[in-house]
């Protein structure tokens, strides 16, 4: 070893409660270098990473910093150590200027103007070396999410940090906010800063690093170097099992339309207008995929359609108008007319995480004929075992009808929402972020429910912020930028690079000029 | 997987929760130079002892049950109703304007009626917070502990104006007449040959408080509303989603809730005084909160934590008239209760969890 590695962890471990969440963990990281640390969620990253960043701290094992053993009690410590953290929700001042949130719990003394001043030179400086270019006195509220991460990483540059760890840095990122991300990094690792990048995302993994960590179950699996190594072996060390990265599917048969939808708007409670004028049709037999980076209308788009929020329009489902408001614009009466959801947000939403399995597969349907007893009591032992069936049919693991939701992993999970939604044979589905926080293995598992449903001449409505999902599974893509649909294409006749312009708001003929 | 038994839960928790408050309130007797032992002996003596030891803890329960109920009905939607206190005061009005006015034939059918006007005072009392937190966004919290403040306020005026019966001294109504007395727990033992106190005012409400401890169960883990009040009160969200209205959830589970609280009426005011006094609920919705908090919002549980309560009172009152233990000592072994069972629950959950983790491990390995 020519060099002390940057950081170096030896055997920490670090329990919540019975949950081992880190177990004998070591890595090193060489300065100058990109490392990468995959696995699913649950997997332990995150905790590692809170207790590199003194969020927690470790059961057992050490901290070895430029080959100095480290304490790292708190946040504070870490900076100190030379840590700086970017987190995938960003810790900003909304109202600040780029300057004050940068400035924010590094000020040098009680009056503010010297640090200010301090911070704008130091500001211009970073900006040259690193091409981290942002205008210091713009509020943070009025950056596109892309600059307000680069504030984010400025932030721990000003505290003079040389390992920079990344979570999640591209999931509210556009391709090409990603892409700008990328070469920033790979400029930060010229100029001789260790970066630790967290993800989910095999790709950014082969893109980017250098060398690789797999972490499985709080446990860490492999490093290997990237070069070395592939998606496959990567995933198959995520998941422990060999997992198939394609979709399989055969060509679409359209037939007859299912939904229509014309000039959906929908304002919220702040008078914002969410969801401008869009139109879309979906036939049976179909998947209409809707890219978009998240928060552009698309949440809206499922939840006016689910019965969840009320909106303006028209949307007419077998040629039959639905009520946007007022009492019949529930989900309950979205669910009569054969419209199934698979909200986007499994765990607040699609789930009562406390609710036994079986309770949750009525939930939404508790009013159904067949889980009534009597005029008075619901039928739980029919509920049972209905539940009992539909697990077995869709492999939840472990097949319990007793046991809480939130004691499924998120795979499971998602399966108990996906099953009890598939299997009332709707005419439309709703589905959305389909396989966010999902296992590898029961991605390929929901995958393939969606086109076997589509297969069976069932309309569907998918939306995820996964461009690599949407691509693979839709039938056509409509891609959404700020409430409005920017375009549909063929997924055979386009690119990522073409939807992630659409993505930005950037219209073919803008993008040609 | 769980992190432990249901039972360790449900039993071993409140259990070791409890013997904590006890060792703690026997420190703080023998620091006012008391004999913690002397005074065990003399609460379970004065209150289990004897019958009539039994009838006042037993009348007591049924005050707390009916109050337990109430937080508990609203607890499971996620409403925190500290308004039982002027809901059973409101109860009462209802209980005596039935039994004063309305000449009743027989008592079972004046307790039909007294009960119905109970609940519905009560019901109608916890109705505006209800409505003021799904339409303005008022908390329950802030407005159903103002909405006591005005209840007593209410009573006092409606007692002494126009209830008062004319040159009584005190704000109270005048007696019911007799066909309305409920039988006590003696004439009801009494048909089957078993003797109990005729002094003490345990009487037949008990028996509904336990009907009613049955029912909300069945309402909240049986009826298509129980699974939505619960829905609702796990996430609101996920209630958005499966299409259950919060304003429906709301305001029946409010009108439930006070319903229940309103209907203590007929045990403190039917069943014992027979006539509406001022301080008849005498803080009996409030310990309805840590009730609800001890029985784990539980029918079952509450229906057990009342009876501890009714033990607690009574056996409190016992120690103030036999030892220089004053009465306000029997609110600080509550408050231990409370203290230990409600806002320390941690404290004794996490290193038992720790010992069944253990327990497991050592088994599998």
């Amino acid at each position: 070893m020519t060099s002390a590695p940057a950081i170096e962890l030896k055997g920490i471990s670090k329990a919540f409660g019975p949950v081992q969440a880190n177990k004998d963990i070591s890595i090193s990281v060489q300065p100058g270098t990109i490392h990468g640390i995959i696995g699913e969620n649950g997997a332990g990253k995150s905790t590692l990473m809170s207790i590199l960043y003194g969020f927690y701290k470790a059961d057992a094992g050490e901290i070895y910093i430029k080959g100095q053993k480290a304490h790292i009690t708190d946040s504070q410590a870490a900076i100190a150590a030379g840590i700086g953290m970017v987190f995938q929700h960003f810790k900003l001042v909304e109202n600040f200027t780029v300057l004050e949130n940068i400035v924010l719990g590094a000020e040098d003394g009680a009056l503010l103007r010297p640090s200010l001043r301090k911070a704008r030179k130091e500001l211009r400086h970073l900006a040259d070396e690193y091409e981290l270019n942002v205008d210091p006195d713009t509020l943070i509220e009025n950056l596109s999410v892309g600059h307000q991460q680069r504030v984010e990483i400025l932030k721990a540059l000003y505290r003079k940090a040389d390992i920079l760890i990344l979570d999640e840095p591209t999931g509210v990122l556009t391709p090409a906010e990603a892409d700008q991300l990328f070469r920033i990094l790979d400029r930060l690792r010229e100029e001789g800063k260790t970066i630790i990048l967290i993800t989910h995302k095999l790709r950014e993994i082969m893109d980017t690093t250098d060398t690789v960590s797999v972490m499985r179950r709080g446990q860490m699996t492999a490093t290997v170097k990237t070069a070395e190594t592939d998606p496959e072996q990567l995933a198959e060390l995520m998941v422990g099992r060999k997992v198939l990265l394609q979709v399989e599917k055969a060509p679409a048969q359209p037939a007859q339309t299912i939904l229509e939808v014309e000039n959906l708007s929908v304002t919220d409670d702040k008078g914002v207008e969410r969801l401008k004028n869009v139109s879309l049709n979906i036939r049976a037999g179909e998947i209409l995929g809707i890219a978009g980076v998240a928060g552009n209308g698309q949440s809206e788009l499922m939840e006016v359609l689910g019965g969840m929020i009320s909106g303006q329009g028209t949307v007419r489902l077998n040629g039959d108008a639905l009520d946007l408001t007022g009492k019949h614009s529930d989900g309950r009466s979205r669910r009569a007319r054969g419209i199934a959801h698979v909200p986007e947000d499994r765990q607040s939403e699609g789930l009562i995480m406390d609710f036994h399995a079986w309770e949750n597969v009525a939930f939404g349907y508790h009013h159904d004929a067949k889980y009534q007893k009597n005029a008075l009591f619901m039928d739980n032992a029919a509920l049972r075992a209905d539940t009992q069936a539909k697990m077995d049919k869709f492999d939840v693991r472990p097949p319990l009808p007793w046991l809480a939701a939130k004691n499924f992993s998120g795979g499971n999970q998602q399966k108990i929402v996906v099953a009890r939604e598939i299997e009332r044979n709707p005419d439309l589905l709703l589905i959305g972020q389909p396989t966010r926080g999902v296992d590898i293995g029961a991605i390929e598992f929901i995958h393939k429910q969606i086109i076997e449903l589509r297969d069976q001449g069932k309309a569907i409505l998918l939306v995820s912020v996964e461009l690599d999902e949407i691509m693979s599974l839709s039938d056509r893509i409509a891609v959404m930028f700020d409430g409005e649909i920017m375009g549909e294409r063929l997924p055979q006749d386009t690119n990522a690079q073409e939807l992630g312009l659409l993505m930005a708001g950037v219209t073919a003929s803008e993008g040609a000029a | 997987m769980e992190k432990m038994p249901k039972w360790a839960d449900v039993v071993l928790i409140p259990l070791i929760s409890l013997i904590l408050a006890a060792a703690i309130s026997a420190l703080v007797i023998l620091g006012i130079g008391e004999d913690p032992i002397e005074a065990v002996k003399l609460m379970v003596q004065g209150a289990l002892g004897s019958s009539n030891g039994w009838g006042y803890t037993l009348y007591y329960a049924t005050n707390f049950m009916f109050t337990g109920l109430a937080v508990a009905v609203a607890f499971h939607a996620s409403l925190f109703n500290i308004g039982g206190e002027g809901q059973a005061m409101l109860g009462g009005l209802g209980v005596a304007l039935v039994c004063l006015f309305i000449p009743w034939p027989h008592w079972s059918i004046a307790l039909i009626a007294a009960s119905g006007a109970a609940a519905l005072f009560g019901a109608a009392w916890a109705l505006i917070p209800a409505y003021l937190q799904v339409r303005r966004g008022s908390h329950v919290v802030i407005t159903t502990i103002m909405f006591n403040f005005i209840a007593f306020s209410l009573l006092n005026y409606v007692l002494v104006n126009q209830l008062r019966p004319p040159r009584a001294m005190d704000p109270a109504s005048a007696k019911f007449p007799e066909a309305t007395h409920l039988p006590s727990l003696h004439d009801i033992l009494g048909t089957v040959g078993i003797e109990f106190s005729k002094h003490a005012p345990a009487n037949i409400s008990l028996l509904i408080a336990i009907a009613a401890c049955v029912g909300v169960w069945a309402l909240i883990w049986r009826t298509r509303f129980g699974f939505e009040l619960r829905a609702f009160g796990k996430s609101e969200s996920g209630a958005r989603y499966a299409g259950i209205s919060p304003f429906k959830i709301t305001i029946v589970t409010m009108l439930i809730s006070g319903g229940l609280a309103g209907m203590m009426a007929i045990n403190n005011v039917m069943g014992e005084s027979e006539r509406l006094v001022l301080n008849a609920v005498e803080g009996a919705g409030f310990i309805g909160i840590a009730v609800s908090l001890m029985g784990r919002n539980h029918p079952f549980g509450v229906f057990l934590a009342a009876i501890l309560f009714g033990f607690l009172y009574q056996g409190g009152a016992e120690l103030a008239l036999w030892t220089n233990i004053p009465r306000e000592l029997i609110v600080v072994i509550q408050a231990l209760v409370i203290l230990f069972t409600g806002a320390l629950d941690n404290m004794v959950r996490m290193p038992l969890e720790r010992i069944f983790l253990a327990l497991n491990t050592k088994k599998e390995g």
